[in-house]
Formats: C-alpha cells, sequence, structure tokens
C-alpha cells in the first residue's frame, strides 16, 4: 500500500516477567479511523503509548515505522521528541490530569501553538484562539484566561483537542478520549474529533472499550485480548461477519436499548503468571480444540484479518 | 422473607415535592463567607412500589446521587416529604435497625465501601450478626452460601478485597448488601466502570437475584441499556428534577421528553450514524434558567419554555413528564 | 480508565522475594538492632566486667586486651557499661514511646472524632506540645517529676505525644469520612463498634510504623537529658551520662566519650533504617512507587 502511515508490525512488549503485548500487526493509512477495541488488560492503551514511545522501562521489539520518519522504536530520542506533537499527538482519558493546573488553559495552549509551529507570541495567540474557536469553545478570547479547573469536563478534552491538533499532526491517538464523560457531551467530543481530524486529513487511532461507538466513529477496528490482536478489518465486516469467538463474545455482551437476554461469558482474562502457551483466548473459548493450547494462531486474511485455529 | 410484606400495599417509598438545599459559598469570591442556596433537589415527586425495579438515569449534576442520599436516610429533605412504608425516613431510620436492616445499599465504589483490613469473610458476616440473621454457629455456613450465590468461590471468604478484581470485589458488595435478608436493594452504578463482559456477568446475577428474592430495586445508571435490561419502571433526571417517567420500554421507545429522546439519541448504536448530540452543556444550577430548566438546550424550545417551568404532570397511564410541548409519541 | 478484572498477578503485599532478600541495608540494620535487644538482655551474661565495679588501678586505659573500649576515669570497663546502658536506652526508647503512642492514640481519636469545642480544646493542647522541641519539653517535665529513669520515661513519653496526637488525628480525619464508615453505619452498625472495628485498625498499622521510627527519636532524648545531669543519675551505665563524665577527658582519653557516642549513633542509625523499611514497605502510599 502506498498511502500507509503507520505499518506496526510485531511489536511486543514486556514489562518484567509479564508479556504485555505479544507480536501486534496493524497499520493505518493516511486519513483513516481505526479503533483498539478489548477489555482491561487487552493492551489497547500500551500500542497507543508505544507508538509515541512512552513506555519507560517496558522493553520492546518489533517495529513501529511511521511514513518518511523510518521505525519509530529505535529512533534517537531526539528526533522523536521532534515528532510529538507536530506528526503524532495523544489525547487521554481524563484531560482534567493531562492539563497543567498551575497555569491557565491559554499559556498551555499558546506554548505548545509556539513549540510546534514556531511562531512568534502574538501569532501563536491568534492562531490559539483560532483553535479554541475550531473545537467549538464560546467566547475564546475570555477561556484563555481560565485555569482548567475552572473549565468542565467536557470543555478540559475541547482544549485538549485544540493544543493536541495545533500542529496539524498526522496521526492522533485517543485514548478512551469520552469515558469520563457524560453520554451527551461524549456524543460532542466524538463528533469534534472526527470532524476536525477530517477536515485536517489526519489519521486517528481511538482506543475504546465501546463496540458500538467504535462503530459509529470507526473505518476499521482491531479487536484485543490480553496483548494480542485476534481480529482486525473494515468495521462492519469485523462486527457483523466475526469469525473470532472473542470478538461474537465481545459483540453480544454490548447491551443496546430493549436487549432482553444477555449472554453473560464465564470466567476472567487469566493473568500473565497463568497465561496459555498457545491462544491466550483459550481458557475462555466456546470453541477451543487441543491445537489452541499449544500454538498460538496466525493473524492471517486479506482485508478482513483474524487469529484463530477454529474460526466461526 | 415474611410473607405479610408481599400484602403490603404501600409505596416502599414515596417522595412528595422533595427539596434539598445545600448552602454554598457564592461563586466567583475568593474570601468572602456569603453563602448561596444550591438547590440540589427541586421539587421531586417519585413512588417506589414493593417488588418493583426503578432506574434513576441522569448525566453528573443531575441530583441523582442526591436523592440516593435522601432515599437512605443520609440528609434529611429541605422541603416535603421522603416517605418509606407511609413514615418519614430519617424517623424510621433513627428507630432502630428495622429501616437498616430492610434496605440495603451497593455503593459504585464498591472497593471503598469495604474495610480493607476485613477478610471478606467478615466484612459479609457483619450484618449477619448486626441483625441476629443467623444463629452463631451458623454464620460460617450463610457466609459460604451468600458467596456462592453471588458467583465467588467459597475460598474468596479468606481473602481481602485487595486480592479480588473489580468485578469480584462488587459481588463481595452484592453479597453483604444481600446478608441481611433485605426487601429493598438501593445500588448506585453498580455496574460501571467494568468491563462488558464483567458487566454481563453482574446485570445477569443481579436480574436473577431481583426474580427470585422478589426484590425491590432502585437502581442507578447513567446507562440507558442497563436501565432497560433490568428495570421496569425508568425515571430521568435533570437538573434535580424527575423530568420524565413511566415504564422502560414505553418511554424509551417514545420519549415524551426532549431530553429523554436527546439521552437515548446519544447512546452508542451499531452502525447508526452519531446523532446530532445536544448543544451546550448542563447550566450550573447555581444559576437556573427562567422558566423551563431545559429550555436553553433543547431543540424543541418555544417561546412560553422561558416564561413557565413545568411540573411532572401525568400523561398516559403511569407516565409522567414535566414539558410544556412533550414530543408526540 | 475501566478497573482491571484480572485478579492481580501476585499477593498484594509481599513482592516475588523475600523481605530481606530485596532489603539488604535493612536486613543489616535489622541485625545490628537485634544485637542491641540482646546485648541488652543477656548483659550478666555478656558483659566481661560489673558495670559499676571501680578499679583504681586500671584508671583510664586505653582500649587494649583486658578492656577492649578501655576504661574510664573510675577504672570502670566502658564495654560492660556500654552493654548495659543498652539496657537502658531500649527501656527507656521503648516504654517513653509506649507513653507516647498510646496518649497520642487516645488524645488524637478523640480530637478526631469529637467536634467542636471538644477538639478545638484538644487541638491547642497538641500544638502547646507541638510548639516546643521534645528536649526542652522533656527537661520542662523533668523539673516537675524529678529525677530517675522511671521519671525519664514518663517525660520522654509525655514530649512525644504531640507528634503522635496529631499524626492519629490526621489519620482519622481521613478514615471516617471513607465509604466503608458511612456503609457501616447504613448497617446500623453503633458508633463505638464502627470506631473500634473499622475507624481503629486502620489507624493503628500507620501507628505502628510511626511507633518504630520514633523509638530512636526517644532514646536520643533521654541520651541527651543524661548528658545535661538531668537524666539518670550517676553511676547508672547510660550513654548519655557516659559521654558527658568523658568530656573533661575528651583531648588525653577521648574513647571515654567516643565508645558509648558510637554505641549510641549507631543503634540510631540502624533503628532509622528498620523504621523507614517497615514504613516502605507496608506503607500503602510509598508502596508500588519503586
Amino acid at each position: 500500500m502506498t498511502d500507509t502511515l503507520l505499518d506496526i508490525r510485531d511489536l511486543t512488549v514486556d514489562r518484567g516477567s509479564a508479556r504485555i503485548l505479544d507480536r501486534v500487526t496493524l497499520d493505518v493509512a493516511r486519513g483513516e479511523t481505526v479503533a483498539l477495541v478489548g477489555e482491561s488488560g487487552a493492551g489497547k492503551s500500551t500500542i497507543a503509548t508505544a507508538i509515541m514511545r512512552l513506555l519507560g522501562d517496558a522493553r520492546t521489539s518489533g517495529e513501529v515505522r511511521l511514513a518518511d520518519a523510518g521505525d519509530l522504536l529505535t529512533m534517537p530520542e531526539r528526533d522523536m521528541v521532534r515528532l510529538r506533537g507536530r506528526r503524532l499527538s495523544m489525547i487521554f482519558q481524563d484531560a482534567g490530569a493531562a492539563l497543567n493546573p498551575a497555569y491557565t488553559v491559554g499559556r498551555q495552549l499558546v506554548s505548545a501553538v509556539r513549540r510546534n509551529l514556531g511562531l512568534g507570541k502574538p501569532e501563536a495567540r491568534a492562531r490559539a484562539i483560532e483553535l479554541m474557536t475550531q473545537v467549538g469553545i464560546n467566547d475564546p478570547e475570555a477561556r484563555l484566561t481560565a485555569y482548567p479547573h475552572q473549565l468542565s469536563g467536557g470543555m478540559q478534552q475541547r482544549v485538549m483537542v485544540a493544543i493536541a491538533l495545533a500542529a496539524n499532526p498526522d496521526l492522533l491517538l485517543a485514548d478512551e478520549p469520552t469515558s469520563a464523560l457524560d453520554v451527551t457531551i461524549q456524543a460532542q467530543i466524538v463528533r469534534l474529533i472526527l470532524a476536525q481530524t477530517r477536515a485536517r486529513g489526519a489519521a486517528c487511532i481511538f482506543v475504546l472499550h465501546d463496540l458500538a461507538l467504535a462503530s459509529q466513529a470507526c473505518d476499521r477496528i482491531v479487536v484485543l485480548y490480553a496483548g494480542q490482536v485476534v481480529e482486525s478489518g473494515p468495521a462492519r465486516e469485523v462486527l457483523e461477519n466475526a469469525r473470532h469467538p472473542y470478538t461474537r463474545q465481545l459483540k453480544s455482551c454490548v447491551l443496546e436499548i430493549g436487549v432482553q437476554d444477555l449472554h453473560a461469558p464465564e470466567g476472567t482474562v487469566p493473568s500473565h503468571d497463568d497465561m496459555p502457551e498457545g491462544c491466550r483466548f483459550a481458557t475462555r473459548c466456546p470453541r477451543v480444540q487441543d491445537r489452541c493450547w499449544m500454538q498460538a494462531p496466525p493473524l492471517e486474511g486479506e482485508g478482513h484479518r483474524f487469529a484463530c485455529w477454529n474460526p466461526e | 422473607m415474611p410473607g405479610d410484606m408481599l400484602s403490603d400495599d404501600r409505596p416502599v417509598f414515596e417522595l412528595k415535592d422533595v427539596e434539598k438545599v445545600f448552602q454554598v459559598r457564592r461563586p466567583g469570591q475568593r474570601f468572602g463567607r456569603q453563602t448561596t442556596g444550591l438547590r440540589a433537589l427541586d421539587g421531586v415527586r417519585l413512588r417506589v412500589n414493593q417488588g418493583a425495579s426503578l432506574a434513576l438515569v441522569g448525566e453528573s449534576g443531575s441530583g441523582k446521587s442526591t436523592l440516593l442520599r435522601v432515599l437512605l436516610g443520609l440528609d434529611a429533605p429541605s422541603d416535603g416529604a421522603a416517605l418509606y412504608r407511609d413514615r418519614p425516613i430519617r424517623t424510621v431510620r433513627a428507630e432502630g435497625a428495622e429501616f437498616a436492616r430492610d434496605v440495603a445499599m451497593v455503593y459504585q465504589d464498591a472497593r471503598g465501601s469495604l474495610n480493607p483490613r476485613m477478610t471478606v469473610g467478615a466484612l459479609v458476616a457483619e450484618p449477619l450478626r448486626r441483625f441476629a440473621v443467623v444463629p452463631e454457629s451458623g454464620i460460617d455456613g450463610r457466609v459460604a452460601a451468600l458467596l456462592t450465590r453471588v458467583g465467588l468461590p467459597a475460598d474468596a471468604a479468606a481473602r481481602y478485597p485487595a486480592a479480588l478484581s473489580g468485578g469480584q470485589v462488587r459481588r463481595v458488595a452484592i453479597a453483604r448488601a444481600l446478608a441481611s435478608e433485605p426487601s429493598v436493594l438501593v445500588a448506585d452504578e453498580a455496574v460501571s466502570g467494568l468491563d462488558v463482559s464483567t458487566q454481563a456477568q453482574l446485570l445477569t446475577l443481579l436480574k436473577r437475584l431481583q426474580a427470585d428474592m422478589g426484590l425491590t430495586l432502585v437502581f442507578i445508571t447513567h446507562d440507558l441499556g442497563v436501565a432497560s435490561f433490568l428495570c421496569e419502571e425508568i425515571a430521568i433526571m435533570y437538573l434535580g428534577r424527575i423530568v420524565e417517567t413511566g415504564p422502560t420500554d414505553a418511554v424509551l421507545n417514545a420519549p415524551a421528553h426532549p431530553y429523554t429522546a436527546a439521552l437515548r439519541a446519544a447512546a452508542p448504536r451499531f452502525f447508526e450514524p452519531i446523532a446530532e448530540p445536544l448543544p451546550g452543556e448542563i447550566p450550573s444550577p447555581l444559576d437556573l434558567p427562567q422558566g423551563c430548566r431545559f429550555s436553553g438546550r433543547c431543540p424543541l424550545v418555544q417561546a412560553d419554555c422561558h416564561a413557565r417551568d413545568p411540573h411532572l404532570a401525568r400523561t398516559e397511564t403511569g407516565r409522567a413528564v414535566a414539558c410544556l410541548h412533550p414530543c408526540a409519541p | 480508565m475501566t478497573m482491571t478484572d484480572r485478579a492481580p498477578a501476585r499477593p498484594a503485599r509481599r513482592g516475588p522475594r523475600s523481605l530481606f532478600l530485596r532489603r539488604p541495608f535493612f536486613t543489616l540494620a535489622l541485625l545490628v538492632a537485634v544485637g542491641y535487644v540482646l546485648a541488652a538482655i543477656f548483659a550478666p551474661f555478656v558483659a566481661p566486667f560489673d558495670p559499676v565495679a571501680q578499679d583504681f588501678n586500671a584508671m583510664m586505659q586505653p582500649p587494649g586486651a583486658a578492656h577492649l573500649m578501655g576504661t574510664d576515669s573510675y577504672g570502670q570497663d566502658i564495654l560492660s557499661r556500654v552493654i548495659y546502658g543498652a539496657r537502658y536506652a531500649l527501656i527507656i526508647g521503648f516504654f517513653a514511646v509506649a507513653i507516647g503512642a498510646a496518649g497520642g492514640l487516645v488524645v488524637g481519636l478523640a480530637a478526631g472524632l469529637s467536634g467542636g469545642w471538644t477538639e478545638w480544646a484538644l487541638l491547642r493542647l497538641i500544638d502547646s506540645i507541638l510548639a516546643l522541641p521534645s528536649l526542652i519539653l522533656a527537661v520542662a517535665f523533668i523539673a516537675i517529676l524529678g529525677q530517675g529513669v522511671d521519671k525519664v520515661v514518663i517525660a520522654v513519653g509525655l514530649s512525644m505525644l504531640g507528634p503522635f496526637a496529631r499524626a492519629v488525628r490526621a489519620d482519622v480525619l481521613q478514615v471516617r469520612v471513607q465509604l466503608f464508615v458511612e456503609a457501616a453505619g447504613l448497617m446500623a452498625i453503633p458508633r463505638a463498634v464502627i470506631v473500634w472495628r473499622h475507624i481503629l485498625p486502620n489507624v493503628i498499622y500507620p501507628l505502628a510504623v510511626q511507633v518504630t521510627i520514633r523509638i530512636s527519636e526517644a532514646i536520643l532524648v533521654s541520651s541527651s537529658l543524661s548528658f545535661l545531669g538531668i537524666g539518670v543519675t550517676p553511676p547508672t551505665p547510660d550513654w548519655g551520662l557516659m559521654i558527658a563524665e568523658g568530656r573533661a577527658f575528651v583531648s588525653f582519653a577521648a574513647w571515654m566519650s567516643a565508645m558509648p557516642g558510637f554505641a549510641l549513633a549507631l543503634l540510631l542509625i540502624a533503628l532509622s533504617i528498620v523504621g523507614d523499611g517497615i514504613r516502605e514497605e507496608f506503607d500503602p502510599k510509598l508502596r508500588g512507587k519503586s
């Protein structure tokens, strides 16, 4: 593919004796929105942090190639610093914690603009006001002087989006950007992120736990379980024609309004101490076979890919 | 459960125009001592019958947590009457253990509601001893039975909450709530913040328990899917007032209040385009808009909405709405 | 973030390896501290001489084969006096802290649980104790009580009541607003039982950690009192007293002050390391940071 922006090959992350990510492979095209879905411990956020190379002392292997930049995992920190904020940006679930409580919103936004765009102070301020307007903040000049705690959670997240998009990055990583917000505000923020990334032609990786929201917001879906990609592909294909038993199970747990019979799966994700050798879903899989315990199934297929020895 | 309760036709809870005003520092001043009244609950009317299951739905700032504290007798209403089987809740609570035994609570922060220095067994045994549910010799057996009932392994009794996962801790909290053999279970966001599979496990458990034990359930949630799965009745709250109430199916299938309709549209649905969200945010309860409190964000607002404040009024059987111009069914 | 639903991979408290292997300095310090305790308990069997036996034929002898730490101006064996001195140091340290901790627990609990005037009065009491350094306060109590080992224990104990009470009150304020306390109230658990079963255990553990840290402070204060000549009376083998006695001879018989001083310093360092280790191991706020 010529328009591939980000190409992750066999990304493996170990922390201590635990393998948090196991040979994760996925790619993101320019301007595409991709959802990483799965339950806690699936490694969704770890992928996002690994792309930003903010994992701290964890050991990584594999490749994370960004178009026109090379492998992010082996690049010198100096070059990586230049990419963060300019070509790669990230927003978090808790915008209140991501903003510095000691400085006004304006100061943080203006400094991000100056750092990433190299503008002088007056130009940066004008740009900051323009960004605030773009993310739907009324009366931006007054809001620039506000401290983060004076804004509601939704407003804080809008400011984060403005900071993240200040330099027109190629890729926005949104780690559960709406799970701390009320549902009506959640819809506002998701629409805002989609509209703003689309307007800039930026790609977006959403880390989500809500499958229905993922289907609404994203072109493609990557389903993760215990650090492995179990299925990936176009959203509709993955959700309506799921081949991996875990994807089906996950979808059956989504409570849409009016659902009256719910098939709750048994058990929980195994801890890293007793993770099965082969397919990590083997302990809970309704279609498990002998082979699943021995050997991890490879992620196979064109477009719609899945890792299962006994697919549906 | 005592048999006479089944024939009891008095409502378990009844709220008559309950107001709750908190005195807070006037906003904008840094050192002053002037206070102003924050109206967390504003004319709430609610009736919960024996055996009913009611979902209280609202966003942050809607007053559902305050309503919960009033129902549990932790806060006294500033005005109006909050009744438990026709008697004031605070009075019944002060009288003795009867109310505490009959009305059990499951907190959203289940881990925080369990003493970290007590084992799961000791935690569940505490209400058993307090209300002398079983003789001392039968306590271990009853604890084991309760843990099994909520789907925990028997060896969980010897463990501390810190060694349990988020889903397991919620199960412990439910087991403890059921220990006193209550007829009413009040739960505050008991399944939020969990993975969907764990949430599904807990919801099926709660639904089974409610059916098996004939529990009256008051379930606070922000998730309409959870409300529709678990509860037969629903009450939608906005800014300290119940704006719509009725049978869950009827209300969610044909919302009468524009806010209910907006909530329903905002809930994620597979492959539907993301609906046009409500504009703006919930206004501060210190600075309520004139007339209807929803008028500032309402897509169907009309001129008189800014002038008159609608009260919860009965529409058809079992349904009520606080809106001057309800959506057509 | 959604709450994790995997059971924690390892037990909440202990790491994969033994505490003693993970913290070598802690282990070493613990061994030293235990050594002191054993020496104190078995002093009559360990000490080569009677600590108060004077030998005018062997005055101010430097450390040597007969007297490992030398002798003092009365010809008393310094090693024996140091070993017996450990008895007094540890007894005073332990009982003084016990008094301070018990008193602090009572006052702190009362202040944290009551409100209004009672709380105000107790807080002013704590403040007034905290306003003076513990040594000055102990001097004041000695002036009232008189000299002697028992008086020193009480004086030092009372002077430490302030810090303990303040720490306990802070913990009580934090614990009593926890959800599990409200939950107990909802179950109609009587107030006294709530305090006993739910608040006290969550206050006692941090207090126990405080105790290990403050024993060294108590020993230091008691030695300071003896050094000033207002603590225990001669010829009791007390380190502070010994340091004071050797002061006049420090230019030509430095060992007289140095040996008890070294014994005191080593014990205090060992106790601090042990206290810190226990705190880091059991304080949930520090746990998981490393």
